[in-house]
Protein backbone atom coordinates (compact mmCIF):
# COMPACT_ATOMS: atom_id res chain seq x y z
CA UNK A 1 0.00 0.00 0.00
CA UNK A 2 3.10 2.10 0.68
CA UNK A 3 3.88 2.28 -2.74
CA UNK A 4 0.66 2.96 -4.16
CA UNK A 5 0.14 5.56 -1.91
CA UNK A 6 2.10 7.52 -3.61
CA UNK A 7 1.27 6.48 -6.65
CA UNK A 8 -2.43 7.11 -6.31
CA UNK A 9 -3.95 10.46 -5.85
CA UNK A 10 -7.46 8.52 -4.26
CA UNK A 11 -5.61 6.50 -2.10
CA UNK A 12 -4.00 9.80 -0.68
CA UNK A 13 -7.45 11.51 -0.33
CA UNK A 14 -8.96 8.22 1.43
CA UNK A 15 -5.47 7.90 4.28
CA UNK A 16 -5.23 11.36 4.98
CA UNK A 17 -8.98 12.09 5.23
CA UNK A 18 -8.87 9.13 7.22
CA UNK A 19 -6.19 10.13 9.62
CA UNK A 20 -7.84 13.14 10.35
CA UNK A 21 -10.81 11.72 10.92
CA UNK A 22 -9.48 9.63 13.52
CA UNK A 23 -8.22 12.47 15.41
CA UNK A 24 -11.82 14.15 15.57
CA UNK A 25 -14.07 11.79 15.92
CA UNK A 26 -12.66 9.93 18.93
CA UNK A 27 -11.82 13.25 20.36
CA UNK A 28 -15.34 14.69 20.51
CA UNK A 29 -16.88 10.89 21.18
CA UNK A 30 -15.10 11.49 24.09
CA UNK A 31 -17.77 14.17 25.30
CA UNK A 32 -20.52 12.59 23.66
CA UNK A 33 -19.71 9.15 25.31
CA UNK A 34 -19.68 10.98 28.96
CA UNK A 35 -22.67 12.42 28.52
CA UNK A 36 -24.20 9.68 27.59
CA UNK A 37 -25.10 11.29 24.08
CA UNK A 38 -23.87 7.91 21.92
CA UNK A 39 -27.07 7.77 19.84
CA UNK A 40 -26.64 11.45 18.57
CA UNK A 41 -24.12 10.30 16.39
CA UNK A 42 -26.30 7.73 15.19
CA UNK A 43 -29.19 10.10 14.30
CA UNK A 44 -26.77 12.54 12.72
CA UNK A 45 -25.23 10.19 10.39
CA UNK A 46 -29.22 8.94 9.13
CA UNK A 47 -29.56 12.59 8.18
CA UNK A 48 -26.52 13.19 6.72
CA UNK A 49 -27.77 9.89 4.60
CA UNK A 50 -31.01 12.17 3.61
CA UNK A 51 -28.73 15.11 2.29
CA UNK A 52 -26.82 12.84 0.72
CA UNK A 53 -29.83 11.23 -1.33
CA UNK A 54 -31.31 14.78 -1.78
CA UNK A 55 -28.41 16.13 -3.38
CA UNK A 56 -27.89 12.67 -5.97
CA UNK A 57 -32.20 13.48 -6.89
CA UNK A 58 -31.16 17.21 -7.58
CA UNK A 59 -28.01 16.15 -9.76
CA UNK A 60 -30.28 13.63 -11.63
CA UNK A 61 -33.35 15.88 -12.25
CA UNK A 62 -31.96 19.42 -12.60
CA UNK A 63 -29.66 19.72 -15.09
CA UNK A 64 -28.39 22.68 -13.66
CA UNK A 65 -26.61 21.21 -10.83
CA UNK A 66 -23.98 19.27 -12.20
CA UNK A 67 -21.19 17.90 -10.47
CA UNK A 68 -22.29 18.61 -7.01
CA UNK A 69 -20.74 16.63 -4.67
CA UNK A 70 -22.80 15.23 -2.37
CA UNK A 71 -21.07 15.27 0.75
CA UNK A 72 -21.65 19.01 1.08
CA UNK A 73 -24.97 18.56 1.44
CA UNK A 74 -24.60 15.76 3.67
CA UNK A 75 -23.16 18.10 5.82
CA UNK A 76 -26.07 20.66 5.50
CA UNK A 77 -28.29 18.14 6.34
CA UNK A 78 -26.29 17.04 9.72
CA UNK A 79 -26.03 20.49 10.79
CA UNK A 80 -29.59 21.40 10.28
CA UNK A 81 -30.54 17.97 12.09
CA UNK A 82 -27.86 19.05 14.93
CA UNK A 83 -30.20 22.36 15.58
CA UNK A 84 -33.33 20.37 15.23
CA UNK A 85 -32.28 17.90 17.93
CA UNK A 86 -31.48 20.50 20.42
CA UNK A 87 -34.99 22.59 19.73
CA UNK A 88 -36.86 19.35 20.28
CA UNK A 89 -34.52 18.54 23.12
CA UNK A 90 -36.20 21.53 24.50
CA UNK A 91 -40.04 21.07 23.78
CA UNK A 92 -39.38 17.41 25.11
CA UNK A 93 -37.85 18.79 28.31
CA UNK A 94 -38.42 15.68 30.65
CA UNK A 95 -37.90 13.37 27.51
CA UNK A 96 -34.59 14.93 25.94
CA UNK A 97 -33.96 11.58 23.94
CA UNK A 98 -36.92 11.45 22.39
CA UNK A 99 -35.52 14.12 19.72
CA UNK A 100 -33.06 11.30 18.79
CA UNK A 101 -35.24 8.44 17.39
CA UNK A 102 -37.47 11.15 15.87
CA UNK A 103 -34.50 13.04 14.05
CA UNK A 104 -33.26 9.42 13.23
CA UNK A 105 -36.66 7.76 11.53
CA UNK A 106 -37.52 10.57 10.38
CA UNK A 107 -33.82 10.80 8.58
CA UNK A 108 -34.13 7.70 7.15
CA UNK A 109 -38.27 8.44 6.08
CA UNK A 110 -37.26 11.13 4.20
CA UNK A 111 -34.08 9.53 2.48
CA UNK A 112 -35.57 6.06 1.59
CA UNK A 113 -38.37 8.48 -0.41
CA UNK A 114 -35.67 10.76 -1.97
CA UNK A 115 -33.53 7.50 -2.88
CA UNK A 116 -36.67 5.73 -4.44
CA UNK A 117 -37.22 8.97 -6.51
CA UNK A 118 -33.40 9.13 -7.62
CA UNK A 119 -34.15 5.57 -9.13
CA UNK A 120 -32.89 3.60 -5.77
CA UNK A 121 -29.61 2.66 -4.74
CA UNK A 122 -26.57 2.66 -6.88
CA UNK A 123 -22.69 2.09 -6.28
CA UNK A 124 -22.35 5.67 -5.36
CA UNK A 125 -24.69 5.25 -2.56
CA UNK A 126 -23.11 2.15 -1.33
CA UNK A 127 -20.16 3.24 -0.84
CA UNK A 128 -21.60 6.29 1.16
CA UNK A 129 -23.45 3.33 3.70
CA UNK A 130 -20.04 1.38 4.29
CA UNK A 131 -17.74 3.98 3.36
CA UNK A 132 -15.24 3.50 0.14
CA UNK A 133 -11.20 4.06 -0.49
CA UNK A 134 -11.86 5.74 -3.41
CA UNK A 135 -14.52 8.03 -3.27
CA UNK A 136 -12.80 11.11 -1.25
CA UNK A 137 -12.04 13.61 -3.92
CA UNK A 138 -9.11 16.06 -3.11
CA UNK A 139 -11.15 18.98 -2.59
CA UNK A 140 -13.19 16.65 -0.03
CA UNK A 141 -9.72 15.99 1.99
CA UNK A 142 -9.31 20.01 1.97
CA UNK A 143 -13.02 20.54 3.71
CA UNK A 144 -12.06 18.08 6.19
CA UNK A 145 -8.49 19.16 7.09
CA UNK A 146 -10.34 22.63 7.60
CA UNK A 147 -13.16 21.01 9.58
CA UNK A 148 -10.22 18.97 11.56
CA UNK A 149 -8.16 22.27 11.89
CA UNK A 150 -11.49 24.06 13.52
CA UNK A 151 -12.75 21.32 15.90
CA UNK A 152 -9.40 21.06 17.14
CA UNK A 153 -8.95 24.64 17.98
CA UNK A 154 -12.48 25.20 19.32
CA UNK A 155 -11.93 21.99 21.71
CA UNK A 156 -8.77 23.44 23.38
CA UNK A 157 -10.20 26.92 23.66
CA UNK A 158 -12.92 25.37 25.42
CA UNK A 159 -11.86 22.35 26.88
CA UNK A 160 -12.34 23.51 30.79
CA UNK A 161 -16.22 24.72 29.60
CA UNK A 162 -16.76 21.77 27.67
CA UNK A 163 -15.30 19.72 30.40
CA UNK A 164 -17.44 21.01 33.44
CA UNK A 165 -20.31 20.86 31.28
CA UNK A 166 -19.92 17.26 30.97
CA UNK A 167 -19.06 16.73 34.74
CA UNK A 168 -21.65 18.67 36.25
CA UNK A 169 -24.18 20.77 33.92
CA UNK A 170 -25.52 22.20 37.26
CA UNK A 171 -22.04 23.69 38.43
CA UNK A 172 -21.20 25.11 35.02
CA UNK A 173 -23.88 27.10 35.14
CA UNK A 174 -22.98 28.55 38.26
CA UNK A 175 -19.72 28.97 37.36
CA UNK A 176 -21.06 31.34 34.24
CA UNK A 177 -20.41 28.74 31.40
CA UNK A 178 -22.88 29.43 28.86
CA UNK A 179 -24.50 26.27 28.43
CA UNK A 180 -26.73 26.73 25.84
CA UNK A 181 -23.81 28.41 23.03
CA UNK A 182 -21.38 25.29 23.65
CA UNK A 183 -23.64 23.09 23.57
CA UNK A 184 -24.72 23.92 20.26
CA UNK A 185 -21.41 25.00 19.34
CA UNK A 186 -20.32 21.22 19.58
CA UNK A 187 -23.40 19.51 18.39
CA UNK A 188 -22.52 21.39 14.98
CA UNK A 189 -18.95 20.45 15.19
CA UNK A 190 -20.25 16.53 15.96
CA UNK A 191 -22.27 17.16 12.85
CA UNK A 192 -19.94 17.91 10.66
CA UNK A 193 -17.29 15.54 12.08
CA UNK A 194 -19.95 12.72 10.93
CA UNK A 195 -20.28 13.99 7.73
CA UNK A 196 -16.33 13.77 7.00
CA UNK A 197 -15.84 10.89 8.21
CA UNK A 198 -19.29 9.31 6.23
CA UNK A 199 -16.72 9.16 3.69
CA UNK A 200 -14.55 6.84 4.62
CA UNK A 201 -16.06 4.72 7.22
CA UNK A 202 -19.83 4.98 5.74
CA UNK A 203 -23.09 6.80 7.35
CA UNK A 204 -23.82 3.19 9.21
CA UNK A 205 -20.45 3.34 10.93
CA UNK A 206 -19.89 6.27 11.43
CA UNK A 207 -21.07 6.86 14.86
CA UNK A 208 -18.63 3.70 15.85
CA UNK A 209 -15.76 5.41 15.59
CA UNK A 210 -16.72 8.22 17.99
CA UNK A 211 -17.43 5.75 20.34
CA UNK A 212 -15.15 2.19 20.43
CA UNK A 213 -12.15 4.14 21.06
CA UNK A 214 -13.99 6.10 23.63
CA UNK A 215 -15.00 2.67 25.25
CA UNK A 216 -11.51 1.11 24.63
CA UNK A 217 -10.13 4.50 26.78
CA UNK A 218 -12.70 4.10 29.21
CA UNK A 219 -11.48 0.77 30.61
CA UNK A 220 -7.38 2.05 31.40
CA UNK A 221 -7.51 5.89 31.54
CA UNK A 222 -7.39 7.28 34.66
CA UNK A 223 -8.04 10.66 33.93
CA UNK A 224 -9.80 12.98 31.46
CA UNK A 225 -7.42 13.93 29.72
CA UNK A 226 -5.72 10.53 29.23
CA UNK A 227 -9.30 9.18 28.07
CA UNK A 228 -8.76 11.31 24.99
CA UNK A 229 -5.36 10.52 24.13
CA UNK A 230 -6.10 6.74 23.86
CA UNK A 231 -9.30 7.84 22.68
CA UNK A 232 -7.19 9.02 19.11
CA UNK A 233 -4.49 6.94 19.84
CA UNK A 234 -7.28 3.54 19.81
CA UNK A 235 -9.48 5.65 16.65
CA UNK A 236 -5.99 5.90 14.41
CA UNK A 237 -4.60 2.74 15.03
CA UNK A 238 -8.06 1.76 13.52
CA UNK A 239 -8.41 3.60 10.89
CA UNK A 240 -4.78 3.32 9.43
CA UNK A 241 -4.74 -0.83 9.84
CA UNK A 242 -8.34 -0.71 8.58
CA UNK A 243 -7.82 1.24 5.26
CA UNK A 244 -4.64 -1.48 4.83
CA UNK A 245 -6.58 -4.29 4.96
CA UNK A 246 -9.50 -2.55 3.17
CA UNK A 247 -7.25 -1.91 0.42
CA UNK A 248 -6.14 -5.36 0.46
CA UNK A 249 -8.95 -7.46 0.92
CA UNK A 250 -10.70 -4.99 -1.61
CA UNK A 251 -13.62 -4.33 0.87
CA UNK A 252 -15.02 -1.36 2.07
CA UNK A 253 -13.13 0.28 4.63
CA UNK A 254 -16.01 0.98 7.39
CA UNK A 255 -16.05 -2.88 8.09
CA UNK A 256 -12.25 -3.53 8.63
CA UNK A 257 -12.00 -0.05 10.67
CA UNK A 258 -14.51 -0.31 12.71
CA UNK A 259 -13.67 -4.41 13.33
CA UNK A 260 -10.06 -3.25 14.36
CA UNK A 261 -11.74 -0.90 16.65
CA UNK A 262 -13.82 -3.59 17.96
CA UNK A 263 -10.29 -6.07 18.71
CA UNK A 264 -8.93 -2.72 20.06
CA UNK A 265 -11.78 -2.69 22.92
CA UNK A 266 -11.63 -6.21 23.69
CA UNK A 267 -7.60 -6.26 23.86
CA UNK A 268 -8.36 -3.35 26.04
CA UNK A 269 -10.66 -4.88 28.48
CA UNK A 270 -8.52 -7.99 28.60
CA UNK A 271 -5.86 -5.69 29.72
CA UNK A 272 -7.82 -4.63 32.55
CA UNK A 273 -9.15 -7.83 33.98
CA UNK A 274 -5.46 -9.14 33.62
CA UNK A 275 -3.88 -5.91 35.22
CA UNK A 276 -6.24 -6.14 38.05
CA UNK A 277 -5.81 -10.04 38.24
CA UNK A 278 -2.06 -8.94 38.79
CA UNK A 279 -2.86 -5.91 41.28
CA UNK A 280 -4.71 -8.70 43.50
CA UNK A 281 -1.85 -10.64 43.56
CA UNK A 282 0.49 -8.35 44.23
CA UNK A 283 -1.94 -7.18 47.20
CA UNK A 284 -1.92 -10.46 48.76
CA UNK A 285 1.43 -11.47 48.80
CA UNK B 1 -22.62 48.83 50.68
CA UNK B 2 -22.01 49.32 55.03
CA UNK B 3 -23.69 46.42 55.94
CA UNK B 4 -21.76 42.88 55.77
CA UNK B 5 -24.95 41.25 54.53
CA UNK B 6 -24.06 38.23 52.22
CA UNK B 7 -27.23 37.36 51.12
CA UNK B 8 -30.24 39.14 51.35
CA UNK B 9 -33.67 37.64 49.66
CA UNK B 10 -36.48 40.09 50.24
CA UNK B 11 -39.83 38.94 50.04
CA UNK B 12 -39.47 36.00 47.24
CA UNK B 13 -41.73 33.64 45.99
CA UNK B 14 -42.17 31.05 43.29
CA UNK B 15 -44.21 28.47 42.13
CA UNK B 16 -43.88 25.34 39.59
CA UNK B 17 -47.04 25.30 37.63
CA UNK B 18 -49.69 26.14 39.86
CA UNK B 19 -48.28 25.42 43.29
CA UNK B 20 -46.46 27.88 45.17
CA UNK B 21 -42.79 26.17 46.65
CA UNK B 22 -41.34 29.42 47.73
CA UNK B 23 -43.49 32.11 49.86
CA UNK B 24 -42.89 35.34 50.71
CA UNK B 25 -39.54 34.72 52.21
CA UNK B 26 -37.67 37.48 53.79
CA UNK B 27 -33.68 35.82 55.26
CA UNK B 28 -30.64 37.36 55.30
CA UNK B 29 -27.22 36.48 56.02
CA UNK B 30 -24.43 38.18 57.49
CA UNK B 31 -20.97 38.01 57.17
CA UNK B 32 -19.48 35.04 59.18
CA UNK B 33 -22.82 33.52 60.07
CA UNK B 34 -23.45 29.62 59.61
CA UNK B 35 -27.10 29.52 58.98
CA UNK B 36 -28.88 25.96 59.09
CA UNK B 37 -31.54 26.28 56.71
CA UNK B 38 -34.24 23.68 57.54
CA UNK B 39 -37.47 22.46 57.12
CA UNK B 40 -39.38 19.24 56.00
CA UNK B 41 -39.45 17.54 52.74
CA UNK B 42 -40.53 19.03 50.17
CA UNK B 43 -40.76 22.84 52.11
CA UNK B 44 -39.29 24.48 49.06
CA UNK B 45 -35.29 24.31 50.90
CA UNK B 46 -33.68 23.00 47.93
CA UNK B 47 -35.54 25.58 45.64
CA UNK B 48 -34.44 28.31 47.77
CA UNK B 49 -30.80 27.75 47.08
CA UNK B 50 -31.48 27.44 43.29
CA UNK B 51 -32.88 31.26 43.25
CA UNK B 52 -30.42 32.21 45.54
CA UNK B 53 -27.43 31.07 42.64
CA UNK B 54 -29.89 32.02 39.81
CA UNK B 55 -30.78 28.37 38.47
CA UNK B 56 -34.16 29.38 38.39
CA UNK B 57 -35.98 33.01 38.55
CA UNK B 58 -38.30 34.30 41.70
CA UNK B 59 -42.24 35.21 40.34
CA UNK B 60 -41.94 37.97 42.76
CA UNK B 61 -39.15 39.66 45.19
CA UNK B 62 -35.65 40.32 44.91
CA UNK B 63 -32.55 38.37 45.78
CA UNK B 64 -28.53 40.49 46.31
CA UNK B 65 -25.64 38.79 46.52
CA UNK B 66 -22.72 40.85 48.47
CA UNK B 67 -25.37 43.76 47.55
CA UNK B 68 -25.57 43.31 44.51
CA UNK B 69 -28.94 42.48 42.09
CA UNK B 70 -28.66 38.53 41.71
CA UNK B 71 -29.16 39.37 37.40
CA UNK B 72 -26.61 41.46 37.62
CA UNK B 73 -24.23 39.17 40.27
CA UNK B 74 -20.81 38.13 38.31
CA UNK B 75 -18.49 37.55 41.66
CA UNK B 76 -19.48 33.85 41.13
CA UNK B 77 -16.09 32.77 42.33
CA UNK B 78 -16.84 34.19 45.58
CA UNK B 79 -20.02 31.62 46.09
CA UNK B 80 -18.86 27.98 46.64
CA UNK B 81 -21.78 25.48 45.76
CA UNK B 82 -21.77 21.70 47.36
CA UNK B 83 -24.90 20.31 45.50
CA UNK B 84 -27.28 17.70 46.60
CA UNK B 85 -26.87 15.90 43.39
CA UNK B 86 -23.07 16.24 43.65
CA UNK B 87 -23.23 12.61 44.76
CA UNK B 88 -25.22 11.05 42.14
CA UNK B 89 -22.95 11.91 39.86
CA UNK B 90 -21.86 9.64 37.29
CA UNK B 91 -19.44 7.47 39.10
CA UNK B 92 -17.87 5.88 35.70
CA UNK B 93 -16.84 9.54 34.79
CA UNK B 94 -13.22 8.96 33.83
CA UNK B 95 -11.46 12.33 35.79
CA UNK B 96 -9.71 12.61 38.57
CA UNK B 97 -9.66 14.02 41.63
CA UNK B 98 -7.83 16.82 40.89
CA UNK B 99 -9.24 17.36 37.20
CA UNK B 100 -12.63 17.83 38.96
CA UNK B 101 -11.23 19.95 42.00
CA UNK B 102 -9.85 22.41 39.04
CA UNK B 103 -13.34 23.07 37.67
CA UNK B 104 -14.32 25.28 40.42
CA UNK B 105 -11.89 27.27 39.26
CA UNK B 106 -13.61 28.08 35.66
CA UNK B 107 -15.34 30.90 36.55
CA UNK B 108 -12.26 32.73 38.13
CA UNK B 109 -10.59 31.84 35.34
CA UNK B 110 -12.95 32.90 32.65
CA UNK B 111 -13.71 32.20 28.77
CA UNK B 112 -10.27 31.92 26.23
CA UNK B 113 -7.78 30.80 29.09
CA UNK B 114 -6.03 27.79 29.87
CA UNK B 115 -5.37 25.75 33.04
CA UNK B 116 -1.92 25.97 34.13
CA UNK B 117 0.77 25.35 36.92
CA UNK B 118 -0.93 27.82 39.48
CA UNK B 119 -4.28 26.41 39.24
CA UNK B 120 -3.42 23.14 40.24
CA UNK B 121 -1.07 24.38 43.13
CA UNK B 122 -4.34 26.10 44.22
CA UNK B 123 -6.47 22.87 43.83
CA UNK B 124 -3.79 20.85 45.67
CA UNK B 125 -4.48 23.63 48.73
CA UNK B 126 -7.77 22.55 48.50
CA UNK B 127 -7.47 19.37 48.75
CA UNK B 128 -4.85 19.80 51.46
CA UNK B 129 -8.11 21.91 53.80
CA UNK B 130 -10.07 18.70 53.23
CA UNK B 131 -7.29 16.07 53.65
CA UNK B 132 -7.55 14.67 50.52
CA UNK B 133 -4.45 16.05 49.02
CA UNK B 134 -2.96 12.25 48.33
CA UNK B 135 -6.22 11.52 46.27
CA UNK B 136 -5.34 14.02 43.69
CA UNK B 137 -4.59 11.66 41.20
CA UNK B 138 -7.27 9.20 41.88
CA UNK B 139 -10.08 8.49 39.99
CA UNK B 140 -13.11 10.23 41.07
CA UNK B 141 -15.53 7.50 40.81
CA UNK B 142 -13.27 5.03 42.97
CA UNK B 143 -13.25 7.16 45.99
CA UNK B 144 -15.90 6.28 49.04
CA UNK B 145 -18.64 8.63 49.20
CA UNK B 146 -17.17 10.50 52.37
CA UNK B 147 -14.24 10.66 50.73
CA UNK B 148 -16.05 12.44 47.01
CA UNK B 149 -18.05 14.82 49.33
CA UNK B 150 -14.81 15.87 50.85
CA UNK B 151 -13.84 16.28 47.26
CA UNK B 152 -16.77 18.56 46.35
CA UNK B 153 -15.83 20.89 48.85
CA UNK B 154 -12.59 20.57 47.70
CA UNK B 155 -14.04 21.99 44.16
CA UNK B 156 -15.81 24.69 46.24
CA UNK B 157 -13.03 25.97 48.21
CA UNK B 158 -10.69 26.10 45.23
CA UNK B 159 -11.97 29.35 44.25
CA UNK B 160 -11.31 31.35 47.42
CA UNK B 161 -15.22 32.14 48.34
CA UNK B 162 -16.75 33.84 51.03
CA UNK B 163 -19.63 32.17 50.85
CA UNK B 164 -19.94 28.03 50.94
CA UNK B 165 -23.68 27.08 50.00
CA UNK B 166 -24.27 23.28 50.97
CA UNK B 167 -27.47 21.35 49.64
CA UNK B 168 -27.99 17.98 51.81
CA UNK B 169 -23.98 17.16 52.48
CA UNK B 170 -24.48 14.65 54.76
CA UNK B 171 -27.45 12.30 52.61
CA UNK B 172 -25.10 9.24 51.54
CA UNK B 173 -22.42 9.88 53.80
CA UNK B 174 -22.28 7.06 57.00
CA UNK B 175 -22.66 8.65 60.57
CA UNK B 176 -19.08 8.29 61.22
CA UNK B 177 -17.63 10.63 59.00
CA UNK B 178 -21.08 13.07 59.61
CA UNK B 179 -19.09 13.89 62.51
CA UNK B 180 -15.90 14.63 60.74
CA UNK B 181 -17.22 16.56 58.20
CA UNK B 182 -19.22 19.06 60.76
CA UNK B 183 -15.27 19.15 62.35
CA UNK B 184 -14.04 20.52 58.56
CA UNK B 185 -17.04 23.23 58.24
CA UNK B 186 -16.46 24.63 61.94
CA UNK B 187 -12.77 25.13 60.48
CA UNK B 188 -13.83 26.46 57.55
CA UNK B 189 -15.93 29.13 59.19
CA UNK B 190 -13.66 29.80 62.06
CA UNK B 191 -10.02 29.33 60.37
CA UNK B 192 -10.82 30.22 56.86
CA UNK B 193 -13.94 32.77 57.46
CA UNK B 194 -16.03 31.65 55.30
CA UNK B 195 -19.30 31.86 55.72
CA UNK B 196 -22.06 28.99 55.60
CA UNK B 197 -25.80 28.07 54.48
CA UNK B 198 -26.51 24.47 54.62
CA UNK B 199 -29.33 22.88 53.95
CA UNK B 200 -30.19 20.09 56.01
CA UNK B 201 -33.12 17.68 57.27
CA UNK B 202 -30.52 17.00 60.40
CA UNK B 203 -32.21 19.69 62.69
CA UNK B 204 -30.69 17.77 66.00
CA UNK B 205 -27.10 18.35 64.47
CA UNK B 206 -27.41 21.56 62.93
CA UNK B 207 -28.51 23.31 65.52
CA UNK B 208 -25.63 21.71 67.76
CA UNK B 209 -22.87 23.32 65.22
CA UNK B 210 -24.77 26.46 63.10
CA UNK B 211 -24.63 29.87 64.88
CA UNK B 212 -28.47 30.45 62.87
CA UNK B 213 -31.12 28.50 61.92
CA UNK B 214 -33.65 29.12 59.53
CA UNK B 215 -36.90 26.90 59.24
CA UNK B 216 -39.11 26.83 56.44
CA UNK B 217 -41.95 25.24 54.94
CA UNK B 218 -42.89 27.44 52.13
CA UNK B 219 -42.64 30.36 54.07
CA UNK B 220 -40.12 31.51 56.43
CA UNK B 221 -41.60 29.85 60.19
CA UNK B 222 -38.35 30.98 62.30
CA UNK B 223 -35.08 32.67 62.05
CA UNK B 224 -32.47 33.26 64.48
CA UNK B 225 -29.68 32.31 66.74
CA UNK B 226 -29.26 28.48 67.60
CA UNK B 227 -29.90 28.75 71.09
CA UNK B 228 -33.52 30.43 70.58
CA UNK B 229 -34.27 27.57 67.64
CA UNK B 230 -34.40 25.19 70.26
CA UNK B 231 -37.27 26.73 72.31
CA UNK B 232 -38.94 27.43 68.77
CA UNK B 233 -38.94 23.99 68.00
CA UNK B 234 -40.39 22.26 71.31
CA UNK B 235 -43.34 24.58 70.41
CA UNK B 236 -43.81 24.57 67.28
CA UNK B 237 -42.66 21.39 65.80
CA UNK B 238 -46.10 19.81 65.46
CA UNK B 239 -47.87 23.06 63.49
CA UNK B 240 -44.91 23.39 61.45
CA UNK B 241 -44.72 19.56 60.21
CA UNK B 242 -48.34 18.68 60.83
CA UNK B 243 -50.17 17.15 63.28
CA UNK B 244 -49.16 13.52 63.31
CA UNK B 245 -45.68 14.12 63.39
CA UNK B 246 -43.42 12.87 66.14
CA UNK B 247 -40.25 13.95 66.47
CA UNK B 248 -37.61 10.48 66.87
CA UNK B 249 -34.15 10.34 67.89
CA UNK B 250 -31.82 7.79 66.47
CA UNK B 251 -28.65 7.58 67.56
CA UNK B 252 -27.32 10.61 67.86
CA UNK B 253 -29.16 12.75 65.30
CA UNK B 254 -32.53 13.53 65.02
CA UNK B 255 -34.87 12.86 62.27
CA UNK B 256 -38.57 14.22 61.81
CA UNK B 257 -40.77 11.08 60.55
CA UNK B 258 -44.49 11.13 59.30
CA UNK B 259 -46.58 8.28 61.11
Amino acid sequence: MIESFFQYQFLQNAAITGMLIGIVAPLLGVFIVVRRLSLIADALSHITLTGIAASLLLEKKVSAVQDLNPVYMGMVFSVGGAILIEKLRKVYKHYEELAIPIILSGGIGLGVLLISLADGFNTDLFSYLFGSVTAVTRSNMWTVLIITIVVITIVILFYKELFVLSFDEEHASISGVNGKWIHLLFIVMVALVIASAMQVVGILLVSALMTLPVAAALRIAASFKQTIGLSIAFGELSVILGLYTSYHLSVPPGGTIVLTAIIILMMSMLYKKVRNQLYIKGETI
Amino acid sequence: MGNDKIIEIDHVSFKYDAEWIVQDVDLSIEKGQFLGLVGPNGSGKSTLIKLMLGLVKPDQGNIRLFGQELRHFNQWQEVGFVSQKANSFNSGFPATVLEVVKTGLVSRIGAFRFFNRKHKEKAMKALEIVEMEDYAESSIGELSGGQQQRVFIARALVSDPSLLILDEPTVGVDAKHVANFYDLLAKLNREQDISLLMVTHDIGTITEHATHVACMNKSLHFHGISEEYKGFEEGNLNQLYGHSVQPLTHNHHHEVKHS
